[in-house]
């Protein structure tokens, strides 16, 4: 085993949370920004959010389109594969059930793009019945652009990995396509409560 | 912590570079894979903080490399570096 | 020495704290001996491991801040408010205790005394480590090349080094130092005060004619801005090397 440096024990780490917490997760207070690349802004006069597809007709909103949709405020716990937990965490968004609202499809993947050039993959099951959101607001405020603001997709339920942030679309898919960090290590589903972060898990 | 203080160059992955290709790379160059520019590993953009290394073109910012390291195991995408050029 | 300095076999080994130097209210200098260390180039750096007792693990990466020329490694931290290493190395790490580290590592941001071209070094607060490394190296050597340094800190208190850097320029060893106060000033100050700007680069750098080997290194946005400076009063880009020190984690 490596040295162990006396004293040391790194960031208050919070694993007493009990049946809320992940396995290998800790609770965290503040909100870290992970970052892949620069990021992305993006002048809400450009800024459309599309779903594309195995679907009769591809629909797009404007920002102002977006904003005229219900939304709601939910309060989740959101979990990263690199450890931290957040508890209660405070968004505001429509839910992509809502915007699925009309949508004729057969098709079972689902793939979120968005600027910057992220991807990731998602069963469509996944997206629906409230379990997903595209969110505009944290802690009651504009999402920050180092958060994924304009808007981010919330899936809670999966690694923070999952819910992409500036996203722009969803593509609706027959076929399963592993997006930016499934196609190199990552679990293909992520599921926090069963520990899936890497390939093989 | 401004937004600029994520992107580090590759002399923050040497280290990282070092057990995956058992020799320093800093001084490797890159071709990119997008617009062909070369650049030493020591100056190209790396971004740390995610949930793997994702290591990008200063010029056009394409993804040169993404490493990610789990379970003990190196995930390499190399797709992005057209050619990895380095000295014996 | 100096090829086995890039190739040797990188493995974590332990050093252990023979003297703590505080350097500025933030800084500290850690002098450890590292037995069977192979040595290593001016301008390189370490990983440091910490492990909880239990088997939590934070790494971070510290340039050397000491000449290759010396037995002993030196290590120069900036304690970040929020960090998680830093607060550990400088505060609660003790002399004759350990730390686990593996090293030399780097290759790019590396200069040798060797190297006859006029030397161009520019550092931002903590930036100034692994170039101290090479002035060590420079003054050790007695090297030819001349040496310009510009040094950027937010306030006298917060300049490392700064005694050692006078004494090295009294001593005509060849460095010639700029200061740069950004923050505030003491009252009589002489040097510069204010954020590097073009008039600054083009009264400390040398002049393009002499093709000069540069060394850029600090926060992200003080080297790109150093460098575009360089780049746009006429330096050629392939003279300028950089390294970048992120605030994430500390």
């Amino acid at each position: 085993m490596a040295f162990i440096s006396r004293g040391f024990r790194g960031k208050r780490r919070d694993t007493a949370s009990g049946s809320r917490v992940p396995p290998g997760q800790h609770v965290v207070d503040d909100f870290p920004v992970l970052s892949a690349g620069p990021t992305p802004r993006v002048p809400l006069s450009e800024w459309s959010f599309s779903i594309v597809g195995e679907l009769d007709e591809p629909k797009t909103w404007t920002w102002d389109e977006f904003r005229r949709l219900p939304s709601e405020t939910v309060s989740v716990d959101i979990h990263c594969v690199t450890k931290w937990s957040k508890l209660d965490t405070s968004w505001t968004g429509v839910s992509v059930e809502t915007i699925l609202e009309g949508v004729e499809t057969a098709a079972d993947y689902a793939v979120a793009y968005c600027d910057g050039g992220y991807t990731t993959n998602l069963p469509v099951d996944d997206l629906r019945g409230r379990q997903a959101w595209i969110a505009f607001e944290y802690d009651g405020q504009p999402l920050d652009p180092e958060h994924g603001g304009p808007a981010r997709l919330l899936v809670p339920h999966l690694y923070l990995w999952k819910s992409a942030k500036w996203v722009r679309g969803i593509s609706l898919q027959a076929e399963d396509e592993p997006g930016f960090w499934e196609s190199n290590g990552y679990h293909n589903r992520g599921d926090p409560w069963r520990e899936q972060r890497y390939w093989g898990d | 912590m401004r937004q600029s203080d994520l992107k580090l160059d590759g002399n923050a992955i040497a280290g990282l570079l070092r057990e995956i290709f058992t020799m320093e790379m800093t001084n490797a160059e890159t071709t990119c894979a997008g617009c062909g520019k070369v650049h030493a590993v020591g100056r190209v953009d790396v971004y740390l903080n995610a949930p793997g290394v994702v290591v990008r073109c200063p010029a056009c910012e394409q993804v040169l490399m993404r490493i990610v390291r789990g379970r003990g195991r190196y995930w390499i995408d190399l797709t992005g570096t057209r050619c990895l050029e380095f000295k014996e | 020495m100096a090829r086995a300095a890039v190739l040797g076999r990188l493995t974590w080994q332990l050093g252990e704290v023979a003297e703590l130097i505080q350097e500025t209210p933030r800084v500290s200098s850690l002098v450890l001996d590292v037995p069977d260390w192979p040595g290593h180039l001016a301008g390189q750096h370490v990983d440091v491991r910490l492990t909880a007792e239990d088997g939590y693990q934070a790494q971070r990466s510290y340039s050397i801040a000491s000449a290759p020329e010396s037995a002993q490694v030196t290590l120069t931290v900036e304690r970040l408010p929020d960090g998680e290493v830093s607060p550990y190395l400088v505060g609660e790490l003790r002399t004759g205790e350990k730390v686990e580290l593996r090293g030399p590592i780097g290759g790019y941001f590396v200069w040798r005394a060797g190297e006859e071209r006029p030397l161009l070094l520019i550092g931002g607060g903590s930036g100034i480590v692994p170039l101290m490394a090479m002035i060590r190296h420079h003054a050790a050597t007695a090297a030819a090349a001349p040496v310009r340094l510009l040094y950027s800190s937010r306030s006298i208190e917060d300049v490392i080094y700064k005694d050692e850097l006078a004494r090295l320029t009294a001593d005509d060893t060849g460095l010639a130092v700029a200061h740069t106060l950004t923050r505030s000033q003491p009252a009589g100050w002489e040097g510069y005060s204010r954020r590097i700007d073009g008039e600054m680069v083009a009264e400390v750098a040398w002049p393009k004619k002499d093709a000069p080997a540069v060394f850029i290194c600090g926060p992200t946005a003080f080297v790109e801005t150093a460098s575009s400076l360089l780049v746009e009063s006429g330096y050629d880009p392939a003279w300028i090397r950089t390294e970048r020190f992120g605030a994430t984690g500390g």
